[in-house]
């Protein structure tokens, strides 16, 4: 019995140190450790967040509606952003390329502010929320087809790494 | 200095004296011109043998003229005839030219013109504009100005030509602020850089650090309004081109974007966003005040003064999609004036002249470039495809600029506001939002 107490806490000591290393090359970026990611992610942290809650909404062309996706998406943000209230976070809005640059700019603050206000009905306290606009300035997929058009309408909770 | 912002001292004399009385100059009027209003425009070929220079001077006046040229090429309205083709060897141009032997070449105008290295060090630059079939010199001028200047002369001479030939003011001698654009889409780095019209000269105005957008020059100043980026809301800035000075415009309780000045450069009008909502404010720059224009639930913004400063352009989704709206300068009742068949419309900016307002036209997942009346009469589009953005008028209201990216990164475009001409305008590496500053001189 004493054997195997030792044994489990000395496996529990294992898992332990493999999470760090795990978390440490996360951290470095090394390539193929994405799927490592999930597993590996501390709860509360910005990688959990990320990975584990998701921290983007996507939204139609040309629309600021929230898809029963992004919805369900908020929820879990607005869930694990009451769990871990230490975090203060930006809300950018972002617009695919075909819009011209000013009113694209005026739809990404319109979709952030639409996810900022479904957050805070959630129950997240606004004062933790910032808004931003990028308009079409910051596309994360950059071919010229819907399927990247259609990553690039997002808002993204930004964790504010200071806070 | 005190007069001018730039260190260009510039002095004008008519040259006149010589060899045409301006009596002969009224009579010419009518033989030599270029019709800017037909619809089978035929350019006015024309002649440019080099501008005569002493030895040391040679290499400056053949820019000199390869710039004039090329100005006047790329304008659409003339076509200049190849120096080989030339007769006659323009030595001295106090002596009347061998009209025939201009003639014989079917050139309809010639220009001849002479640097003189001055005892100052200064540079005299002379030119004479010569009706070939009447015989007759048209217009003759003389400046001064250090041998650095060369350009600003050649674009000064440039506009002399085309305001005698076609009876419209010139836009050479002006200047172009955009965002110039390196690297990938995906991490782009964008700054503000200044060029002449023909995108000679280019200079930046910022490093890249900050994210900038919508640059526009003050119609009176040496001045750009623009959006940018940095720490909390993004803001629109007042930067001094000449000392490089910068600084925020007023100080508004959310993000500041898409500004552009009154015409007499007193006042900004740009959009604020709040909540989600967009609407346009005005601030007069002395006083600080600010004044709020538009009060809706929808994106309001892309405002343009009518030339008068009376009334305003923008574009607004107030009506369930973007369309442009005519309002007056003070606010009040917005008259929609785009109603395209499910088009949809921004970007409007008013002409100089006030005749037309240029925007950018989205329909079938095309986005083009046209012009409109004020009243919302004789829409024309002169450019569509995927994808055209952003026009700006030269200062004569006869070309628009703007930018276009098929996928790969935008750059500059000019066309002429008949649809004709469309050309790309030489640029360092991608560049959009192109704002098109007032003559220089």
């Amino acid at each position: 019995m004493m054997n195997m107490e030792k044994f489990a806490r000395g496996l529990r000591f294992a898992a332990v140190v493999a999470f760090a290393l795990g978390a440490a090359a996360c951290a470095t970026q090394q390539p193929g450790e994405q799927a490592n990611a999930a597993n590996v992610a501390a709860p509360g942290s910005e990688q959990d967040f990320v990975v584990n809650v998701g921290d983007r909404v996507f939204f139609e062309t040309d629309s600021t509606e929230l898809t029963p996706q992004a919805r369900a998406t908020l929820d879990k943000q607005a869930q694990w952003l009451t769990q871990y209230n230490r975090y203060s976070f930006t809300m950018e809005g972002h617009a695919d390329e075909r819009g011209t640059r000013e009113y694209n700019i005026a739809l990404g603050a319109r979709r952030s502010q639409v996810a900022r206000d479904y957050l805070a009905s959630r129950g997240v306290n606004p004062q933790r929320m910032r808004t931003i606009s990028y308009g079409k300035e910051r596309p994360v997929a950059v071919c010229n087809d819907i399927s990247c058009w259609s990553q690039n309408r997002r808002a993204v909770t930004v964790l504010n790494a200071s806070s | 200095m005190a007069d001018f912002p730039t260190p260009f001292a510039l002095t004008r004399r008519s040259l006149l004296a010589g060899v045409a009385s301006s009596a002969m100059i009224g009579a010419a009027a009518a033989a030599v011109r270029v019709d800017v209003t037909q619809g089978n425009f035929q350019p006015m070929p024309i002649a440019l043998p080099d501008f005569v220079a002493a030895a040391q001077d040679n290499e400056l006046g053949r820019n000199v003229t390869a710039v004039i040229t090329a100005n006047l090429q790329r304008s659409g309205m003339f076509a200049p005839i190849s120096q080989a083709a030339y007769v006659e060897k323009i030595a001295n141009i106090d002596t009347m030219p061998k009209f025939p032997d201009w003639r014989v070449i079917n050139a309809q105008a010639l220009v001849t013109g002479r640097m003189t290295r001055q005892p100052d060090g200064r540079l005299r630059a002379e030119f004479r504009l010569w009706d070939v079939f009447a015989g007759q010199q048209l217009t003759g001028q003389q400046y001064f100005t250090t041998p650095d200047n060369w350009r600003r002369i050649a674009h000064i001479i440039s506009d002399a030509i085309y305001e005698r030939l076609t009876g419209e003011k010139g836009y050479f001698d002006s200047r172009i602020v955009f965002v110039d654009e390196t690297g990938p889409k995906d991490r782009r780095v964008k700054r503000l850089a200044l060029m002449d019209q023909d995108g000679a000269g280019i200079r930046y105005l910022t490093r890249g650090d900050d994210l900038v957008l919508t640059p526009r020059f003050n119609p009176s100043t040496q001045e750009v309004t623009y959006m940018a980026y940095g720490q909390g809301d993004p803001r629109v800035f007042l930067l001094n081109i000449e000392t490089n000075q910068r600084e925020i415009v007023g100080n508004f309780p959310g993000m500041t974007f898409s500004p552009r000045f009154s015409p007499d450069g007193q006042r900004v009008i740009m959009s604020l966003e709040r909540g989600g909502n967009s609407n346009l404010f005005v601030m007069d720059l002395r006083s600080k005040a600010t004044t709020r224009l538009t009060d809706t639930p929808a994106i309001d913004t892309a405002p343009s003064y009518s030339p008068d400063g009376a009334r305003i352009c923008f574009e607004s989704d107030r009506g369930g999609s973007q369309q442009i709206y005519v309002m007056p300068a003070n606010g009040g009742t917005a008259q929609r004036i785009t109603f395209g068949d499910g088009a949809r419309y921004s970007t409007p900016v008013w002409s100089p002249r006030g005749d037309y307002i240029a925007f950018t036209r989205q329909a079938r997942g095309n986005f083009g470039i046209g012009v409109i009346r004020p009243d919302g009469s004789g829409e024309r589009v002169l450019a569509d495809g995927f994808h055209n953005e952003g026009p700006t008028f030269s200062p004569n209201g006869r070309v628009i600029m703007f930018f276009r990216d098929q996928g790969q990164g935008p750059s500059l475009y000019t066309v002429d506001i008949t649809g004709r001409n469309e050309l790309k305008v030489p640029t360092p590496s991608f560049a959009s939002d192109p704002a098109w500053s007032p003559l220089l001189s």
